[in-house]
């Protein structure tokens, strides 16, 4: 197994392949339409399921329909179609299904703009659908990581029961990179008779399943919620992630940062670590659960004056890194919208602003 | 003279909670009969829809998925494009089918799915408590049209066996009624043939059916049949509008 | 042949539709009202019976079973 030169909305797609994840249905949307156009021919040639829906809310719902069935399923889009699948989250979340999404993130709201952003932090992590729900959030930071990461996320959907949302944007989608499928990471499906709607004939049963979302009496409904709160603490337990960078040495702030975003405050540390100023890093790799602990680890170091959250967006993470830090230094925001990516000399600029 | 008559098996023994002289049981009762019949209970999978038939789920003694309101063909698609052996069937009103799920219902249509639709239609919002429908008679009052339905305002009924028919993709496209029991057997025949076809692998089936809605017209159950069959069926005209035989494409690859 | 035309009275909601479309005029509703607080239908003139199962076809709740009679079924073979 060699490395290929990959789209990254191309790589993300072979990545649910290799996953094993043979079901797909698509929508088209400016910044990952390269999945769809990818996938068509490649799903058919896996021997899988490819189906272009009307739209993302019928998308949504047939992920619904086939993850209900006990089938590895996905779909990627992008904040807007997001939005409109957002329902439909809601629904498989509350039936416990497990499924994939992925949002390559675009200028909003609205219809915004085509180019990366990083405005849906709070949609993915706070829920763009109603109800208490969560998703497991990852964000990659390379297209090699992505790949990577979708095919985490399938077994993880299974062993949470549970959606999860990768959180990448226009960049990743787009930009061409060198990209390696690892095999052992591929992880076979789960047994889904206890739940699923795979016909009774199936699982050589005469108790029959049923997927719903609906529980009237409020006992059942308080019941119900107390069930999914559980497994998000779990994931807080079990499923934190992230990346420390040039955490050894005194410095002076700490950035936050995630997915492309902290590729450019990486070169921008590194240009001032060459100019003499230290400054840290804590990349989360899962948004949610989100990596409280190590920012407030990082952000308590004795020579850390400041910490900045620096997002392609008007500051959306910025309000999770304040809890992570307790008030126990200042937190400021850096970032751009609208498809421009800050420079490593703007985030040099912030950064220095912040320390003494 | 006389014959048996005994719940089928793939109905199950709760009582509903359906008002008195609803068809939504009858409706319910001939799904589950025609499953019985075909043998096929063991890989049928339904998708229940948002409505007063929310709660259908109960009534029945096979998998069900419950959607939310008007997706139920999309969900449809998705379990039968995974697992195209297993028979699957959307049971929708006049709100999730002709209002929010119109699109869902033609694109499915369209692209002939190989599921099948149950369409009860009785011309009003029952489980909200008795809206205007895109079915609802004009004229007719309802809590949303307290003047009676205003064709100038808000457009004539959608008559959604006519729509569905006009598309090219061949299915099975047919309108019977509930509203006295010689429409029931009638009935009992266009479902049977709805999921033979499905069980053929042939084409997108949907059965509307006129229902009543006894509390929500403010009438009593049998007045509310021959209101249906007075006032409805003079417009929703019964029989088959599309059948695979009559329309159906060469595949020049097959 | 022999039938056994039953209503369960608990299932029943007391609609009417049955007594309405029985061709032999058997069925009235009762005064008796049921565990669920309806008045169900019942058969006031049985005899007139002839088993169609129209009533069966019309009714929404499953109320209605006609059963051969295992005596005569028995007795016949």
């Amino acid at each position: 197994m060699g490395k290929v030169l990959m789209k990254g909305n191309e790589a993300i797609g072979e990545a649910a392949i290799r996953a094993g994840c043979l079901n797909y249905f698509a929508y088209p949307i400016t910044p990952q339409s390269e999945v769809a156009e990818y996938l068509a021919s490649r799903m058919t040639e896996a021997g899988g399921v490819f189906l272009q829906g009307e739209s993302e809310v019928a998308v949504s719902y047939m992920i619904f329909g086939a993850a209900a069935c006990g089938e590895r399923v996905f779909t990627p889009s992008s904040s807007p179609g997001i939005s409109l699948m957002c329902e439909g989250i809601s629904y498989i979340t509350a039936a416990q299904c497990p499924a994939v999404f992925v949002n390559i993130m675009r200028g909003g709201p609205g219809l915004g703009g085509i180019l990366p952003s990083q405005a849906d932090y709070m949609q993915a992590t706070k829920g763009g659908g109603h109800g208490d729900y969560k998703l497991l959030v990852m964000a990659p930071a390379s297209v090699q990581e992505a790949v990577e990461m979708v095919m985490r996320a399938f077994p993880l959907a299974e062993k949470y029961r549970n959606p999860v949302m990768i959180l990448g944007d226009g960049l990743i989608g787009q930009m061409m990179e060198p990209v390696e499928f690892l095999d052992h990471l591929k992880v076979e499906p789960t047994n889904k008779d206890d739940w699923a709607t795979n016909g009774l004939d199936t699982r050589k049963s005469n108790t029959r399943n049923l997927v719903k979302t609906l529980y009237l009496n409020p006992e059942e409904l308080n019941a119900h919620n107390l069930k999914l709160k559980a497994k998000y603490e779990k994931m807080e337990r079990e499923e934190i992630l992230y990346e420390n960078f040039n955490l050894e040495g005194d410095y002076k702030a700490l950035i936050v940062s995630y997915g492309t975003m902290s590729r450019v405050c990486r070169t921008a540390i590194n240009n001032l670590k060459a100019k003499g100023l230290e400054v840290g890093m804590v990349r989360p790799q899962h948004l949610f659960p989100f990596p409280h602990k190590a920012i407030l680890e990082a952000a308590e170091k004795q020579s850390c004056q400041a910490v900045l959250s620096v997002e392609m967006c008007m500051g959306q993470m910025v309000e999770d890194v304040e809890r992570s830090v307790c008030g126990k230094r200042p937190v400021h925001w850096f970032g751009k919208c609208g498809g421009e990516v800050p420079s490593p000399e703007e985030v040099m600029e912030e950064t220095q602003k912040l320390v003494n | 003279m006389g014959k048996t008559f005994q719940k089928p098996e793939a109905l199950s023994d709760t009582i509903t909670h359906y008002c008195p002289g609803c068809t939504h049981g009858v409706a319910h009762r001939l799904i589950a009969e025609v499953i019985d019949e075909l043998g096929i209970r063991g890989r049928t999978v339904g998708v229940g829809p948002v409505g007063c038939a929310v709660l259908m789920y109960n009534y029945f003694t096979f998998d069900f998925q419950e959607a939310a309101h008007g997706r139920a063909p999309a969900m449809a698609t998705g379990i039968k494009r995974v697992r195209p052996d297993l028979m699957v069937f959307t049971y929708q009103g006049d709100g999730d089918l002709a209002s929010i799920g119109l699109s869902e219902i033609m694109h499915a249509a369209n692209r002939g799915e190989k599921f099948t639709t149950i369409f009860i239609n009785n011309a009003v919002y029952g489980m909200t408590g008795g809206q205007m429908a895109p079915t609802t008679m004009p004229d007719q009052r309802t809590t949303t049209s307290p003047f009676g339905r205003k064709v100038a305002e808000v457009g004539m009924p959608i008559k959604v066996a006519e729509l569905l028919a006009a598309l090219e993709t061949p299915g099975y496209i047919v309108r019977q009624a509930l509203v006295a029991p010689k429409y029931i057997n009638r009935a009992k025949k266009a479902i049977k043939k709805a999921f033979t076809y499905q069980q053929e692998n042939r084409c997108f089936s949907m059965v509307e059916l006129i229902s009543t809605c006894p509390t929500n017209w403010g009438m009593t159950p049998l007045d509310a049949l021959k209101w249906a069959e007075e006032k409805m069926l003079p417009y929703y005209k019964l029989g088959e509008f599309k059948t695979p035989e009559a329309a159906e494409i060469e595949d020049p690859d097959s | 042949m022999t039938y056994q035309h039953s209503i369960n009275k608990d299932r029943c909601k007391g609609c009417g539709l049955c007594v309405a479309v029985c061709p032999k005029n058997v069925l009235e509703i009762s005064t008796e009202v049921n565990f669920n607080g309806y008045f169900p239908a019942y058969q006031e003139r049985p005899e007139d019976c002839i088993h169609c199962a129209i009533c069966c076809t019309m009714c929404p709740d499953v109320a209605i079973t006609i059963s051969e009679i295992a005596e005569e079924a028995a007795a016949q073979k």
